[in-house]
């Protein structure tokens, strides 16, 4: 009974979630041609609403390239393997007090572990590829996603060490029991969090590893047509995954009056976080990789440090 | 223990993003540091120079056009301007003045294309939508007064094609306040973004006396602290009867020359309000000039030179006393300033390549002409 109710809520949340990437991507394109002072797009459908729609049924019928030179096997691999984890970790993502698939008791631990697999996928992409600029792209996105990896742990250990929980929905009652949302008592966090997720994600500014203006496309540069919207539906994903995360973790998950349900609240947040995140990218230059490294290791890494101390001694002096 | 490692050669372009046009650097790399850097031009060439040989000296106009493509008014007057010297004809005075406002125009708009697409260089994405909107109000401009947005033709051998439209001055008035307020408001945008100043503050140094050696001219120059621009060194057309300054900086960084070119625009449109206020009524061309088998400058030779937005642009002609030129040469501003590149990149990592190719301000039109 249990294996046929999770198949079906992955199934449910499969075709969901490639609702949801349709519009965040749309989403994404109308927040970044209004701060452009343009309409964004407009042709397909009202609002545009069909144009993702169009782009990925064009990509569907694209000719299936691979170049000659590629490592055949690894090269038709390494999208699948940048998906399935962004896909993997909405299992314990809980949506609402009663919504959710699993309660794991180490549900953040399994949504970190799982969801650095995804730089699995680009290295073996990049190497696959066998392209200079897909191999540097892959290069910079290990570098970068490794460094940037301890810092957004680090911020979440905050909040777990206040939870004194890795479960989420623990963590969640949490914080309706103190009637409070933790990006007020974990902002130090929260800021490193978000600063790190964005990086984690390959988001402008922080979008090196496929810098359009140096890397042509980074380590998806050989791919093209399924592959390539095989790599948009794993960015996005993981997108709104940690979207998901920061939902949960630092703006109280489905907690919010009571006149919306909890996943529409739940909902709303995290779409505060993907404007934000469309917000900068259409406001600032890109880093650069040594200052991106530099700023990682120098900065986020002793903040969120400072932090744990913070909270600890705080958590053992309120007992 | 050491690991081996190897140098990888990297075709940058000719198709790729950030080279603007056609333009190919072959790179040396060790990891992401650039060891050596040839850059490979030609890939646009025309001929241009031998093509104006077989030309009657008006027919040549529309081809200095195409040479850089953003300033195309100034390569049109500098040609122009070397024949009537040849000449030696008498130019109208509001000619004159029409000359100065679509040049100084159109060095405003060819900055702000330079200033999107360095830009976006960056990795900045809405920058290049706003310089072009502003563009776009200047293109307006001088489509109506030549006709076209891009390849004008618009200057002729003893004055301009065509005289300002009704209400055109008025126009041109109102789109500089307009202008001035959106470049103020790209200080606001990007000038003081960190990462921006992170990524441009001391890179791609060239000092004052690199610059004199090479050759540069223009906003890098005067990004090194050279103070030299023609429009005041050896007043042109009518430049003298302006006020304004010449922006030096002596940094010689990307970020110098980044704001030696901001500042270059609030001056050119100093120059604009100027010269709508002071602009005659009258002729504007010189009675032969509509007769173009009548331009048959005597023997002689001519070097003639000014300031284009990408630096001092020279036109030497050699004349037999024909209705064609015997030589055409051109000093393309560009052409010169993209040689440093290659002493420039070495050492540098990857990410600071499109920094430094982008603050040259290189129209590939131009290199290869």
């Amino acid at each position: 009974m249990d294996l046929v109710f999770m198949i079906i809520y992955a199934v449910c949340l499969m075709l969901l979630l490639l609702g949801a990437v349709t519009y965040a991507i749309l989403f994404e394109r109308k927040v970044i041609g209004y701060m452009q002072i343009r309409i964004g797009p407009n042709r397909h459908g009202p609002w545009g609403m069909l144009q993702t729609i169009a782009d990925v049924s064009k990509l569907l019928m694209k000719e299936d390239v691979i170049p000659k030179a590629a490592d055949r096997p690894i090269f038709i691999l390494a999208p699948v393997i940048a998906f399935v984890p962004s896909f993997a970790i909405y299992a314990t993502i809980s949506w609402s007090e009663n919504i959710y698939a699993a309660d794991l008791n180490i549900g953040v631990l399994y949504f970190i572990g799982i969801s650095s697999i995804t730089t699995l996928g680009v290295v073996m992409g990049g190497w696959a590829s066998n392209n200079k600029y897909s191999l540097m792209g892959a290069m910079r996105s290990v570098a970068q996603v490794i460094s940037y990896e301890i810092p957004l742990v680090l911020s979440i250990v905050g909040v777990v060490i206040l939870a004194g929980s890795l479960n989420f929905r623990e963590i969640v009652f949490y914080q309706e029991s103190i009637g409070l949302w933790l990006i007020i008592p974990q902002f130090l966090g929260f800021i490193v969090y978000m600063i790190a997720a964005i990086a984690e994600l390959n988001r402008s500014p922080f979008d090196l590893p496929e810098a359009e203006s140096e890397l042509v496309s980074g380590y998806h540069t050989e791919y093209s047509g399924f592959r390539y919207a095989f790599f948009m539906l794993a960015e996005y994903t993981y997108a709104i995954a940690i979207s998901a995360l920061a939902t949960t973790l630092f703006l109280g998950g489905w907690l919010g009056p009571a006149f919306l349900p909890g996943v529409v609240w739940f909902l709303l947040k995290m779409c505060v976080f993907m404007f934000i995140w469309f917000w900068l990218r259409a406001t600032l230059p890109r880093a650069r990789v040594d200052h991106l490294m530099g700023f990682g290791w120098k900065v986020l890494i002793p903040l969120a440090l400072l932090n744990i101390v913070i909270t600890s001694i705080i958590k053992v002096w309120m007992g | 223990m050491s690991i081996r490692t190897e140098q990888m050669t990297l075709n940058m372009g000719p198709q790729h993003p950030s080279t603007h046009g056609v333009f190919r650097l072959v790179l040396t790399i060790e990891g992401e540091t650039i060891k050596h850097a040839e850059p490979v031009i030609g890939y646009l060439h025309r001929g241009s120079e031998k093509l104006a040989e077989g030309l009657l000296y008006t027919q040549f106009i529309p081809y200095t056009d195409r040479l850089d493509y953003l300033n195309a008014m100034t390569n049109n007057y500098i040609y122009c301007a070397g024949v009537e010297e040849l000449l030696e004809w008498e130019i109208p005075e509001r000619a004159e003045y029409l000359r100065v406002l679509v040049m100084e125009l159109n060095r405003i708009a060819s900055h702000l294309v330079w200033w999107g697409t360095f830009m976006l260089d960056l990795g900045a994405l809405s920058p290049f939508l706003y310089a072009f909107r502003d563009r776009d109000l200047i293109l307006d401009r001088l489509n109506e007064i030549s006709g076209a947005r891009m390849t004008f033709n618009y200057v002729r051998i003893g004055g301009v094609k065509w005289d300002a439209p009704d209400g055109w001055i008025e126009r041109v008035k109102e789109t500089v306040k307009e202008v001035r307020e959106n470049i103020k408001e790209y200080d606001t945008l990007v000038t003081g973004n960190e990462i921006f100043q992170a990524r441009t503050i001391g890179v791609g140094k060239i000092s004052q006396k690199e610059a004199i050696n090479w050759g540069l001219s223009g906003p890098i120059a005067r990004g090194s602290g050279i103070r030299f621009d023609l429009r005041k060194e050896e007043p042109y057309s009518i430049y003298d009867r302006f006020d304004f300054d010449i922006p030096t900086f002596q940094e010689g960084d990307v970020y110098a020359r980044y704001k030696t070119r901001i500042a270059e625009m609030h001056e050119s449109l100093k120059i604009i309000e100027q010269a709508c206020e002071q602009i005659p009524e009258g002729e504007i061309i010189h009675k032969k000039g509509k007769r173009i088998m009548m331009i048959k400058p005597p023997a002689g030779e001519v070097y003639k030179r000014c300031e284009a937005s990408k630096g001092e642009i020279g036109v030497y002609i050699v004349s037999n006393g024909k209705t064609q030129p015997y030589r055409v040469k051109l000093r393309r501003p560009s052409f010169v300033n993209v040689q440093i590149l290659q002493e420039l990149l070495i050492d540098e990592p990857i990410a600071n390549l499109v920094a430094i190719f982008g603050s040259l301000d290189v129209v590939l039109g131009e290199v290869d002409a």
